[in-house]
């Protein structure tokens, strides 16, 4: 009983510090996202700190709710949005520091709940009752229909592996990723498997939190920010929190699952830290990682590239990364056959 | 209207209108965005949604078929808000001056509190317009203190 009552604390302390984390992180990330992109197109750009300024100006500006709008969806939206955009957080390990919820869920439900925030934005969009969000709703929905696929096929070719290595772990939970690091427990053929599906989804990443060339859904030259055209206000600032911690999710996806290596097994026998430390510097590594593939996955396509069409995103996700995706399934699957033999 | 706070000077997101310019005072709009004078700098940003704009941008001297879309617009910027007029056409009609078409300036449709005079302003001057609109949320916060 008493063990019970920890378990709550634990995870209500813990999902309070993972709110915590993950807003002033993601908006932190924003800022440094917007500085790279900056400095790339030689600018100077704003202060890193500049994502925090406009969530505090939208906070004291009103909050219109449009005439023809359904005003209970319309308000409840980005609110669903942002929480289970942090939902997913708990489910994801931080360094060495385990998930809060790690033993209630695993890669499987993390792909269910990341349909959650889109579909809060569609809801949103179709209740705002205007013909640009409505427009921008069914895009959101063919996005999210487009890459579910590929980042479906590259969970379960890791798991595969995994499953034939060891039948009787948890193939799906994370902490099991986090023991087998991919590239570790592939042969030469499954690496190559691997690096493509890193490649999908550092893609799939881009997609998931709707930046360029994936905008489609709030294409501000085209359909006047789309999903996003009537809110105003604390509404818009939740979404811009929820697109902010979205940003950590999918980062933090990908770094748990290809690359969960940590700094303080490598260091133990230089180091003697206390655990404390361990956790502290394994966690700043972790960050530097988020980092680093937000780069990749955000600011350098960003920066790189315009806007796909509407069909070419479907093209390129249901074509070029499904394909890609099975011929990395393949080779993993002819991995698994070589090492068993 | 709600006061504005502190940080609304530093992340003020402007929404373009175009009432029937010529499309002079645009083009040094977007200049001022460009990396040489690089507005993002000081937290400006363009935005595709009048819901999401503080200030409005207007160019152009108002042609009958805009009145009641430049009406609408004004309405749709939340509060507080800035209203900036860029170039002569909009302050007093302009070299359009005399034209059957025109129903304007700006200020005999909607309320406008900076000016930047200029056939068209350079991107200095709009840069300078909306640190003047800077003064104006500034007396705001002191009328709702």
């Amino acid at each position: 009983m008493a063990s019970d009552v920890l378990t709550l604390v634990n995870i209500v302390v813990g999902t309070f510090l993972v709110t915590l984390f993950g807003i002033t992180f993601g908006l932190l990330t924003k800022g440094v996202d917007r500085k790279l992109a900056a400095h790339m197109q030689w600018r100077i750009g704003p202060p890193v700190i500049q994502p925090f300024r406009d969530v505090f100006k939208l906070l004291c500006k009103e909050s219109i709710v449009p005439r023809n709008a359904v005003s209970w969806l319309y308000n409840m939206a980005p609110i669903v949005c942002l929480a289970s955009t942090v939902t997913i957080l708990l489910y994801i390990p931080f360094g060495s520091i385990a998930p809060i919820l790690g033993h209630y869920g695993d890669v499987i439900l993390i792909l269910y709940l990341l349909t959650i925030p889109s579909l809060a934005m569609v809801t949103g969009g179709f209740a705002s009752g205007s013909p640009f969000a409505t427009v921008g709703a069914q895009r959101e929905m063919v996005l999210m229909m487009s890459y579910e696929f590929p980042l479906a096929t590259t969970v379960i070719a890791l798991g595969w592996k995994i499953s034939t290595l060891n039948p009787s772990m948890p193939v799906f939970s994370l902490e099991t990723f986090a023991q087998y690091p991919v590239w570790n427990i592939m042969g030469p053929l499954g690496i190559v498997g691997a690096a493509i599906l890193l490649l999908i989804m550092m893609l799939v990443t881009t997609g998931e939190i709707t930046k360029v060339p994936f905008d489609i859904a709030e294409a501000e030259t085209e359909i006047a920010e789309g999903l996003f055209v009537e809110y105003s206000g604390r509404n818009l600032a939740l979404f811009y929190l929820a697109d902010a911690v979205k940003t950590v999710v999918m980062a933090s996806l990908i770094v748990a699952i290809f690359f969960p290596y940590n700094l303080s097994p490598l260091l133990k026998d230089y180091l003697t830290l206390p655990s404390f430390g361990c956790y502290t510097m394994d966690f700043l590594f972790y960050l530097l990682k988020l980092e680093i593939v937000i780069f990749f996955a955000m600011t350098f396509i960003r920066v790189s590239v315009a806007r796909f069409k509407v069909d070419q995103v479907v093209k390129m996700y249901w074509g070029y990364l499904t394909l890609a995706a099975i011929i990395a399934l393949v080779l993993i699957g002819l991995d698994i056959y070589i090492g068993g033999v | 209207m709600p006061t504005p706070n502190k940080h609304f000077d530093k992340s003020l997101w402007v929404f373009h209108v175009n009432t029937g310019s010529c499309n002079g005072c645009d083009i040094e709009i977007l200049a001022a965005l460009t990396p040489r004078y690089d507005v993002e700098r000081f937290g400006i940003k363009l935005v595709g949604s009048p819901r999401h704009a503080d200030a409005l941008l207007v160019t152009g001297p108002v042609s009958r078929d805009m009145v009641d879309k430049l009406k609408r617009f004004y309405e749709q910027v939340p509060d507080p808000k800035v209203v900036i007029v860029i170039g002569s056409c909009g302050i007093s009609g302009g070299v359009f001056h005399e034209s059957y078409d025109l129903v304007g300036p700006v200020d005999r449709i909607i309320p406008v509190d900076v000016y930047v005079p200029g056939c068209p302003p350079r991107p200095e001057a709009i840069i300078d317009g909306v640190v003047k609109a800077w003064l104006k949320l500034e007396r705001l916060r002191g009328e709702n203190k």
